[in-house]
């Protein structure tokens, strides 16, 4: 068991909180900037796929982690970074810059969507953002001229300027420095006024609006930067698999993303990274199992539906805070054995709050 | 003295309902001001009209020289009128410092970008607001539950941790909404002791709606006694508490009273 003693404002402000902090995150960012090296390809390309799918996560972490506000739209945003970088690299733009504007045109589509979060919540929110996935969905699929249509879009390797990252070892360096970017940046921007602003909204608007903070300014922030990684998330995508189309940004991708902030644990940023993992790897697993499982079970048609279902029934059920939260109660355990009790992380039954301002 | 607060001919209808109607008062600089009436006299209306949660239907409010109808219900605090909440609207997942953090909203000095890469002014700014948290922390002695999560504290603790999250903004007006229901008997003798402290320590002018007789004649300058969304008296807590109009709402007229008594004879 670790006992900080506080001597200093700064130390609370500060991301690495105490030595192990900076011992374990630099072993861990060493280890990934070293994995080309240890890792067999497949699993760089596996582990690549964790890197984008976390900075989506991150987004979508934000925005309905964070924020409270639920998008069941997110593979749109997806969609128009995909896409964006598809038609922008195309026509010759270098990767850094078609990156930054696919970004910027998924925020400038997120607060258009984050409108009528102004005024509905909840599952109201989910349908308006399905909605808004379908109509993007078909977009990409009718505007042949720039998105080529059902046919699908090629992609380059990404150009840096003349540096062709053709390799699969450096387009990983590459995600891996956006993925750290992302990160850091919302971890700064979390720990600033606009962070608690965020979370102020996802815990009582009412009373948010009361401390003076504007709803609709704020809403819109978080819709605009989630989907601004989203769309730089969907951008490394598309150059990862070279081939983009607009049935792999269709509600299926949306549920798996919202599948992934809620199994790795809402309101926590571990969370997006561990719900990256779990969303990359059960597919491995579910396949590896095939061979062991009878063939009526073993091969029929959405097995990996179904395992999806229902692992994300057993985390609503008995882990509500998901990943992470299984990995705080597995740490508290391991640091004051023997001494843990069943209950430790058992919350006080909430107090009612007040109906009549909703 | 110089009047803070002015509110003239408030009505306010929900549907056939009227919630309010025609209240007028002034809430002069410096003093603790409490308004009490029965359930559903229209209290709570009040302070959501302050706060700008409801628009009044007529009337208006006035304080300090800017009349509140011009101003989005987000822009209150920055006039320097904060609240607290009859059932508690505390950030439960977030911890008590977080929470006395974001009272710290109004006062923020940092742009988006330089959030995004914490530049040494977001540092520096992170630090101020912390100390301003720190002093609300000392004068209510929060400190021992200063990392706890708000969803896990007492009911007494998260009203204490409420009055501290309005105090964080640095008001000019504090609005409490029954500041001492819930409480038990020592933990509603604290509550009037900060109240006090609150008042003549730190300056602000406190207006707030309270069941609690003792506690309302130990701490209020003026009383206003509402019923069913109508003024019925104002004035010291004992000149209010010997209004007959008062008495006849809270208990019945006297004749009710009367033939009870014949009834129970």
């Amino acid at each position: 068991m670790r006992f900080i003693f506080k001597t200093d404002y700064l130390q609370d402000i500060r991301l690495a909180k105490h030595g192990g902090h900076k011992f374990w995150y630099s072993a861990l960012l060493l280890a990934l900037l070293a994995a080309p090296w240890w890792l067999p390809e497949y699993w760089l390309a596996q582990l690549t796929f964790v890197l984008i799918y976390s900075i989506v996560g991150l987004g979508l972490m934000l925005l309905a982690g964070f924020t409270g506000l639920f998008s069941l739209g997110h593979a749109a945003f997806l969609g128009v970074g995909a896409y964006t970088q598809g038609a922008l690299t195309a026509a010759g733009v270098p990767f850094p810059i078609a990156l930054a504007l696919a970004g910027l045109l998924s925020a400038a589509v997120g607060m258009v969507v984050g409108l009528p979060a102004l005024r509905v919540k909840g599952i109201y929110l989910g349908i308006a953002t399905l909605a808004f996935g379908f109509i993007v969905e078909e977009v990409f699929a009718r505007w042949e001229s720039v998105t080529g249509g059902n046919a699908g879009m090629h992609l380059k390797a990404p150009d840096l300027f003349g540096w062709k990252l053709e390799s699969g070892e450096s387009f990983y360096w590459l995600c891996l420095v956006v993925t750290v970017v992302a990160t850091l940046g919302i971890l700064n921007l979390l720990r600033s006024p606009t962070g608690r602003a965020f979370v102020a909204i996802r815990d009582s608007e009412v009373s948010a609006q009361s401390m003076g903070i504007h709803l609709a300014y704020y809403k819109t922030l978080s819709f605009a930067i989630s989907a601004a990684l989203a769309g730089i998330g969907g951008a490394l995508y598309a150059h990862k698999l070279k081939f983009i189309s607009p049935d792999q940004f269709n509600i299926i991708q949306s549920v798996d993303l919202l599948l992934m902030v809620v199994i790795g644990g809402l309101g926590s940023v571990h969370g997006a990274f561990l719900g990256a993992i779990f969303l990359i790897t059960m597919p491995q697993i579910i396949a590896l199992g095939k061979d062991y499982l009878p063939d009526a079970i073993g091969q029929a048609p959405g097995l990996q539906g179904l395992v999806y279902g229902l692992v994300l029934i057993a985390f609503v059920l008995f882990e509500p805070m998901g990943l992470y939260g299984r990995w705080l109660k597995v740490r508290t355990y391991l640091q004051i054995f023997p001494f843990y009790r069943k209950g430790m992380f058992k919350r006080q039954k909430s107090f009612q709050k007040s109906e009549r301002l909703r | 003295m110089s009047t803070l607060l002015k509110a003239r001919n408030l009505s306010v209808r929900f549907g056939g309902v009227k919630a309010v109607n025609d209240v007028s008062f002034d809430v002069e600089k410096g003093e603790v001001f409490t308004l009490i009436g029965p359930n559903g006299a229209g209290k709570t209306t009040v302070f959501n009209l302050i706060s700008r949660i409801y628009t009044p239907t007529s009337g208006e409010i006035e304080f300090d020289g800017h009349p509140l109808a011009k101003h989005a219900p987000h822009e209150i605090a920055k006039l320097g009128i904060a609240r607290t909440f009859q059932n508690i609207e505390l950030f439960e997942h977030a911890t008590v410092l977080q929470n006395l953090l974001i009272g710290r909203h109004t006062h923020r000095q940092t742009s988006l970008w330089s959030e995004l890469f914490f530049t040494a002014g977001t540092r520096r700014a992170e630090v101020q607001a912390r100390e301003k948290v720190e002093q609300v922390i000392e004068l209510l002695d929060l400190q021992h539950h200063r990392e706890s999560m708000v969803a896990g504290l007492p009911y007494g603790a998260r009203k204490v941790v409420e009055l501290a999250r309005a105090l964080c903004t640095e008001p000019k007006l504090l609005l409490l909404d029954e500041p001492s229901s819930g409480l038990n008997v020592e933990e509603t003798d604290d509550m009037a002791f900060w109240i006090q402290d609150i008042r003549a320590e730190l300056g602000i002018t406190v207006l707030m709606v309270e069941h609690d007789m003792s506690l309302v004649s130990k701490v209020s300058d003026r009383v206003l006694a509402m019923n069913q969304g109508e003024v019925l008296a104002l004035g010291t807590p004992s000149e209010v508490q010997g209004h007959p109009g008062v008495i006849e709402a809270y208990l019945g007229s006297t004749e009710d009273v009367a033939s009870l008594r014949r009834q129970l004879a």
